[in-house]
């Protein structure tokens, strides 16, 4: 199963203005796997998203999804492997209806009608989103637009998931039903969030960005045991492995 | 900046208004869109000093917005917050024009205040028209009606987009105002000096919206060209309603009815 590899080697990446964002990635992501991608604000979490679908393309180094390399050559295959789920819904449900939202991607991929009609109610069907289907994006709660935005990513079937801090600004019964549904998943999964909790959760695999530069890779439990490295990147443990906060104890 | 939320609130209204279920809103939205541009062309169309030719042209508005259950406060209130453009455009007839065209018994009206009612009376009627138009068919619905009757495939998206994000829009403006408002004290912090530099964070956080936006499109395969899918189908009722209304503006368009009307009254009392 090659064509779910994510593998990144020596990415570097600057922005315009010269901060330098990226400062010499490498990690291999294998088929199936949950990872998370963790560290302060700033360390490059979501620079290293955009690269992950080529919406940024490396300034050093290279990307490869499924074997290729990521170029513009390469750029259709790679998108439609790679679904990404941005942070702010209001940023990726942009056309009238849910409905067409959810049909954006299977009918640039030019699918036909009939298939369309079906891949759109299946993503639908899929978050839970089916009876919103004839509502206009910006009428939807927060819960339910962040539902929608995967449904309009899980429409082109991808074998990959990006997503960029899925349960930010949800409440905590929404956030527990997405983690639910994100379990169900047997896509790749690769996020990046601030949710030390939700990693806990649904990552096995977890890399830890500091300055640019991958601090850790590793499995999650122990990582998010080290708590000199956690300080060190400005994360704290996860609340679940903390004490409890009326007895104290572990 | 309450006028501000209540003005949001209010075209999120017409849009409730949108979704009801009555004759009018299940008719195909390209022949309420055709309907209501033949009823704007015959209304425009008259002479600059028609009033009576003008007055049966109400019926329009008034069996849409019975038929569509639509309440004709709230889009009277509507009209009239957009009626000082035409208020404008016709205030110096009356100064211009001050021949005297008619006299009603001692008083004698020129035609530059005869003409200024025309242009108010119109305006009340085309707009009115336009209101009810999206009210009784939702904004999306008529861009999809204009595509489909081959309006330019760029106008109309502009248009779409413009919609979905309004909303978004005035949000952030909204946050923006309430976050200086929250911290002016005695007028201090109100000023225009702060409005400007508020109106450059709006600009600039739209093009970052805009920038992000696009990505989405590109990251799902966009390649310049949308697709809107949605049927429309053209049933018995929406050709009926197409061409009766069409033929009755046709007549009010040719045979001033007041006129008639008052010839008719006046000959029987005779």
């Amino acid at each position: 199963m090659s064509h779910h590899l994510v593998e990144v080697t020596e990415l570097h990446y600057t922005y315009p203005d010269g901060t330098s964002a990226l400062r010499g990635i490498s990690f291999l992501i294998t088929h199936g796997e949950s990872v998370a991608i963790i560290g302060a604000n700033g360390a490059g979490k979501s620079t290293l998203l955009l690269h992950l679908n080529g919406c940024l393309l490396p300034q050093a180094g290279t990307v490869r999804i499924g074997g290729l390399p990521l170029n513009k050559k390469t750029l259709p295959q790679a998108r439609r492997t790679v679904g990404m789920v941005f942070q702010d819904p209001d940023d990726q449900l942009f056309m009238p209806l849910v409905y067409d939202d959810v049909a954006f991607a299977p009918l640039n991929l030019g699918l036909p009608l009939e298939e369309v009609e079906e891949v759109v109610m299946g993503a639908l069907a899929r978050v839970g989103a089916s009876h919103l289907k004839d509502r206009p994006p910006y009428r939807l709660s927060g819960g339910e637009k962040r539902a929608v935005a995967i449904a309009s990513v899980l429409s082109m079937s991808p074998s990959i998931l990006v997503m960029d801090e899925p349960t930010a600004s949800l409440d905590p019964k929404t956030r527990r039903q997405l983690i639910e549904l994100l379990k169900t998943f047997n896509h790749t999964l690769i996020i990046a969030t601030h949710d030390l909790d939700l990693v806990m959760d649904l990552c096995r695999r977890t890399l830890v960005l500091k300055d640019g530069r991958l601090a850790a890779d590793g499995p999650t439990l122990t990582l998010m045991q080290d708590e000199e490295l956690l300080a060190s990147c400005n994360l704290e443990k996860p609340l679940g492995m903390q004490g409890c906060p009326v007895c104290r104890r572990a | 900046m309450g006028n501000l939320e209540s003005a949001l609130f209010n075209i999120g209204y017409l849009e409730t208004l949108a979704y009801q279920q009555t004759p009018l809103h299940r008719l195909d939205p390209r022949v309420k869109l055709l309907t209501t541009l033949v009823f704007i062309v015959a209304v425009v169309s008259f002479g600059k000093y028609e009033i009576t030719g003008l007055l049966p042209f109400v019926i329009y508005p008034v069996v849409l917005i019975a038929v569509g259950n639509l309440p004709p406060g709230y889009l009277a209130k509507k009209v009239l917050l957009a009626a000082p453009f035409a208020f404008f455009i016709g205030i110096f007839n009356p100064l211009l024009d001050r021949a005297v065209l008619v006299h009603l018994g001692p008083l004698a009206i020129s035609g530059g205040w005869v003409s200024f009612a025309s242009i108010m009376l119109r305006f009340t009627l085309t707009v009115s028209a336009g209101f009810i138009l999206i009210a009784g068919t939702g904004l999306n619905a008529v861009c999809l009606a204009l595509d489909r009757l081959g309006a330019p495939r760029s106008f109309v998206l502009q248009l779409l987009f413009l919609y979905r994000y309004i909303f978004v829009l005035t949000d952030e403006a909204l946050r923006l105002a309430r976050a200086r408002a929250l911290r002016s004290f005695q007028g201090r912090g109100m000023g225009f000096k702060v409005f400007t530099y508020m109106i450059g964070q709006l600009l600039l956080r739209t093009l970052d919206r805009a920038r992000r936006i696009h990505l989405a499109m590109l990251s799902r395969g966009f390649d310049g060209e949308i697709h809107l899918l949605r049927p429309l189908h053209l049933h018995g009722r929406d050709v009926v309603f197409f061409l009766g209304w069409s033929g009755l503006f046709a007549l009010m368009r040719w045979y001033n009815l007041s006129d008639q009307l008052g010839r008719l009254v006046t000959e029987l009392f005779q």
